[in-house]
């Protein structure tokens, strides 16, 4: 950091269950529905309606906290926190303030200095609030619509300790969080449906000073570039106000994407007064150490165990192991293929190289990928035995990711085969060499480079699908 | 005698053995509401069609168990699909619920007829159903006076005779208040015994339904019916339900009732103390242990239950914000307005005043002297009750310092109604099953007593009051409204 100031980031991140139903009542917590077609009395806020806490939402906050190596607690409650928006039905959201379901956690990130740990506060569940639909922008729009399929979809706010340090090490931090998250299956986490949402906590203080600087919280920050990016001008703008004599105030602040800064929302005297209590419409929420351990055993593989056991199983440097175990659905992929193909190295490569530059070059998602793992392990096979040299077998990759075929119908269909044969190869190479004399006597006179000339000719005549060690393998013994 | 003056118990026993049909006994019960209605006022909303049409498929199935074809009333804040539920207030006034309430739907369950919606105080803040924002109900035994709130309706058409039973909700005092003040009986179950779910919350760590009626046998019976545990209230909980019509026929000897000293203290009537008093040594005679004890917490707990249900209040009444139902300011300029303007025009002045105080109690800087303070009193008003309970099996005291008062009396002069609730809001707060039976007469008006059991024990508190009810005749005493 520049002019020896130190920056301080906490960051408050919102995760969205994926439970079969929403947090205190039977609808469904499925995303993307018509307006207004998720909802009962219950989760519109209807005179005379009761919570009813959902079980699963307990349990997989639970297992979100185990993944976050957390105290789950053995008994907690939820709270009223009243405010008014025509968003949230009750006018009040149902939470949890001084005793959450999860504390005391922490995750890893790889920072600059190496392995960082970042100390996680408490994790606690809430219920979100619906949405409003606007005919243009807010201040414009004539009237405004209330969709509450939204409201009632239970949340896990997971804060963590003011441990980051700069953008790249909040980055880093959410990255390890979501795929801790989807590991452990409780949200699909996608910022762009808003089932995974962050605000930060940014403050800078001179080098050295122990005391916290004045904090500002960011919000609307809707992917991780958004995040950097906001962090990044926040710090800019609290050094240089410092540097100008200027006091920083507490106070919300919310990112304007299309200015790239971030503006004052509103003070620390204009923060709500939330007024909360505790929510008497439920008994306090007792976890037994049996419930845990069941949790706990029902716990699939987490990132960090599938990375110690590429590397140990296949040899896989950290790094490479460390981007096959970054979502689930990568992991799954490679460990599919080894089914059929052993070499974990050559898969890996093929799944960082290829197919990743593939679905960056598109935009998608693994999940969403044509190329079924065992048809990658079945191309491969096909490398090995000879049948496609490996520059073929980029073009099949290609066409296999484009139409979801498997590679052999795309060498029928191409009659791009590997020609291995050695007969037909000697009677190709004959006729080359018989072509290029005065090449092969440069090469006899000792210009050894001459073969690169003569492969290339016998590579023309075959359109690329001459096997090419059986191709310097036979001219080294026709010219010698 | 008309079928409308009969026990919730005689009209079954008519329909079963079928003396009578439900059309008859239906038609028996719109007679007696048209005729007194005008005076009473008890009824918000009336459904004498649909009982009636109900009354005619019990008929015609022929077969007559439960309550099949027993008329009854709703307090309004308990939600009536298809009919309007309107909380006595303007933000509600053409509200129709899509469901049931489970004690609703319990009832209609068993077979009962609804008749209608009954008067309250708006949102059953009240003491005298003054507070409703439509008309004051009033009281069967002098039209000149308050028959008690918040379910005044429901007492009021109980005791005269427009329905045979009504449920009520008691959050302080609001079902025992007024079956005192129209002399007729009403328990508020245990916290937890009823679900709430469909009952528009006041106070939900106070709230809890119950039944009105003429005699105690009708109460155990339909509390035989809404009781029990509910999968959609929480707070309901898995307990034994017992056949509460089995403590009915149980003698008391050797029962040991407990009377507070500081429940017959100054500010109590001195008429009602000398009829409660009396009403013990009937106790004694019929083989009771009666003895003096001290509840020293309950002096406090008024203010207390002020802070915890208005603060509650304050949360729960937010909803009502004009946005998916109920009344809706149309010309507000922005969400902000519209919430204010809705809420300004759709809350009594009561209403607001509660909110108010609620929303300061849990105030940042207020919350830890007020509403965390009052929950420490409200533990300590239980402890005082489990500890008399560890050598008592019931408590007994009046139910109200007074009897019913004039209407116009106490309006304006909030402290002094709220003091009506004295006796019965350390009940709430504790969270004990409580019932209010008719032990008297104070100048031509009913006088109640109210008993007072452990946690979940109704039985004792029926048994008890049965005994009282079979040796005495006030509830046998009605209220002459000059109608034939």
């Amino acid at each position: 950091m520049s002019s020896g100031f130190e920056t301080v980031i906490g960051l408050e991140v919102h995760v969205e269950l994926k439970t079969r139903s929403k947090i205190f009542c039977s609808c469904s917590n499925e995303f993307g529905a018509e307006p207004n077609t998720n909802v009962c009395p219950i989760c519109s806020g209807f005179p005379g309606m009761l919570p009813v806490l959902n079980r699963q939402v307990v349990e997989y906050a639970i297992k979100a906290g185990l993944a976050l190596n957390c105290e789950i607690a053995d008994s907690c409650k939820f709270d009223r926190k009243n405010y008014f928006y025509p968003d949230l039905p009750k006018a009040y959201q149902i939470s949890q303030y001084d005793l959450p379901i999860c504390k005391k956690g922490y995750l890893d990130i790889e920072a600059d200095g190496g392995k960082k740990r970042i100390g996680i506060t408490r994790a606690h569940l809430e219920e979100d609030a619906g949405k409003l639909v606007h005919q243009g922008s807010i201040t414009s729009t004539p009237f405004s619509l209330v969709d509450l399929n939204r409201s009632g979809v239970p949340l896990l706010e997971i804060v963590s300790e003011p441990d980051l340090r700069n953008s790249g090490e909040a980055r880093a931090y959410m990255e390890k969080l979501r795929s801790l998250l989807l590991f452990a299956g409780v949200s699909d986490c996608k910022m762009e449906e808003g089932s995974l949402r962050c605000d930060a906590n940014v403050s800078v203080r001179p080098c050295g000073e122990e005391k916290l600087g004045t904090r500002a919280e960011i919000k609307n920050l809707n992917s991780f570039k958004a995040m950097e990016k906001a962090i990044d001008y926040e710090v800019r703008r609290q050094i240089e106000a410092i540097e100008d004599g200027e006091e920083i105030v507490q106070e919300t602040r919310t990112w304007e994407e299309d200015r790239q800064i971030t503006r004052s929302m509103r003070s620390k005297e204009e923060a709500h007064d939330y007024r909360y209590f505790p929510e008497p419409d439920l008994t306090p929420l007792r976890i037994s150490r049996d419930w845990v351990n069941q949790v706990m055993e029902s716990m699939p593989e987490m990132p960090e165990e599938a990375r110690e056991r590429l590397m140990d199983e296949y040899g896989l440097s950290a790094y490479d192991a460390g981007l096959l175990t970054l979502t689930p659905d990568t992991l799954a992929f490679f460990d599919e293929c080894t089914r059929y193909y052993k070499d974990g190295k050559i898969i890996s490569n093929w799944m960082m190289g290829e197919m990743s530059k593939l679905l960056n070059q598109k935009n998608m998602d693994i999940a969403q990928c044509q190329i079924e793992p065992v048809k990658l392990a079945h191309m491969l096979k096909l490398i090995d035995k000879g049948s496609i040299s490996g520059k073929m077998a980029k073009e099949i990759f290609e066409i296999m990711f484009a139409t979801g075929q498997a590679a052999e119908e795309i060498i029928k269909e191409k009659g791009m085969e590997q020609i291995s044969d050695t007969a037909t190869l000697e009677k190709i190479i004959q006729e080359v060499i018989d072509r290029n004399p005065g090449v092969v006597e440069d090469y006899r006179n000792g210009k050894k480079k001459a073969t690169g000339f003569l492969v290339g000719q016998v590579m023309q005549a075959t359109k690329g699908q001459a096997n090419p060690a059986l191709v310097n393998q036979i001219l080294a013994q026709k010219l010698n | 005698m008309e079928l409308y003056e009969l026990t919730l118990h005689e009209m079954q026993a008519l329909l079963h053995k079928k003396e009578a049909s439900a059309q008859e006994l239906v038609q028996s019960v719109c007679g007696r509401i048209n005729a007194v209605e005008d005076k009473v006022k008890a009824f918000l909303t009336l459904d004498q069609e649909g009982a009636l049409a109900q009354a005619q498929q019990w008929d015609a199935r022929g077969e007559f168990s439960g309550l099949a074809g027993i008329p009854y009333g709703l307090k309004d804040i308990i939600c009536s699909r298809g009919i309007r539920t309107t909380c006595a207030s303007k933000i509600l006034e053409n509200f129709v619920p899509f469901y049931d309430a489970t004690v609703a739907a319990r009832l209609k369950g068993a077979g009962g007829v609804l008749m209608g919606k009954l008067n309250m105080d708006e949102f059953a803040m009240g003491s005298s159903t003054e507070q409703s924002a439509f008309f004051p109900t009033r009281n069967p035994w002098d039209l000149e006076r308050v028959p008690g709130g918040s379910s005044g309706g429901s007492a009021a058409a109980v005791a005269a005779g427009e329905v045979p039973f009504a449920l009520g909700t008691d959050t302080g005092g609001s079902i025992r208040q007024p079956a005192s003040f129209c002399g007729v009986v009403g328990i508020k179950p245990t916290y937890g015994r009823v679900s709430r779910y469909g009952v528009v919350a006041y106070a939900s760590s106070l709230d809890q339904v119950g039944v009105l009626g003429r005699e105690v046998r009708d109460c155990a019976l339909v509390l035989n019916i809404i009781a029990g545990q509910d999968p959609l209230d929480s707070t309901c909980v898995e307990v034994e339900k017992p056949d509460f019509t089995s403590y009915l026929n149980q003698d008391i000897k050797g029962l040991k009732i407990a009377y507070p000293r500081e429940y017959f203290q100054e500010g109590i009537d001195k008429g009602i103390k000398e009829i409660v008093k009396k009403a013990l040594l009937k106790y004694e005679e019929l083989g009771a242990i009666i003895e003096e004890v001290s509840l020293p917490h309950s002096e406090y707990a008024l203010p207390a239950y002020y802070l915890v249900a208005t603060a509650e209040a304050s949360a729960n009444l937010a909803r009502f914000d004009g946005v998916r139902y109920g009344l809706r300011d149309l010309e507000a300029e922005n969400v902000i307005q519209m919430f204010s303007a809705t809420r300004a025009a759709g809350f009594g002045d009561d209403v607001k005043m509660r909110i108010m105080l609620g929303t300061y109690a849990l105030s940042s800087g207020y919350y830890d002297a007020y509403y965390l303070k009052a929950l420490k009193v409200r533990r300590l008003i239980k402890n005082d009750f489990d500890q008399v309970f560890q050598d008592f099996d019931l408590i007994v005291s009046p139910t109200t310092p007074t009897p019913a008062f004039k209407i116009g009396e106490q309006v304006g002069d909030p402290l002094t109604l709220y003091m009506n609730d004295i006796l019965t809001v350390p009940i709430n707060m504790a969270g004990l099953p409580g019932m209010s039976i008719p032990c008297g007469f104070l100048n031509g008006l009913p006088v109640g007593m109210q008993l007072v059991g452990k946690a979940f024990d109704e039985g004792t508190l029926i048994r008890a009051a049965y005994a009282f009810e079979n040796n005495t005749d006030y509830h046998k005493v009605k209220p002459d409204l000059g109608v034939m």
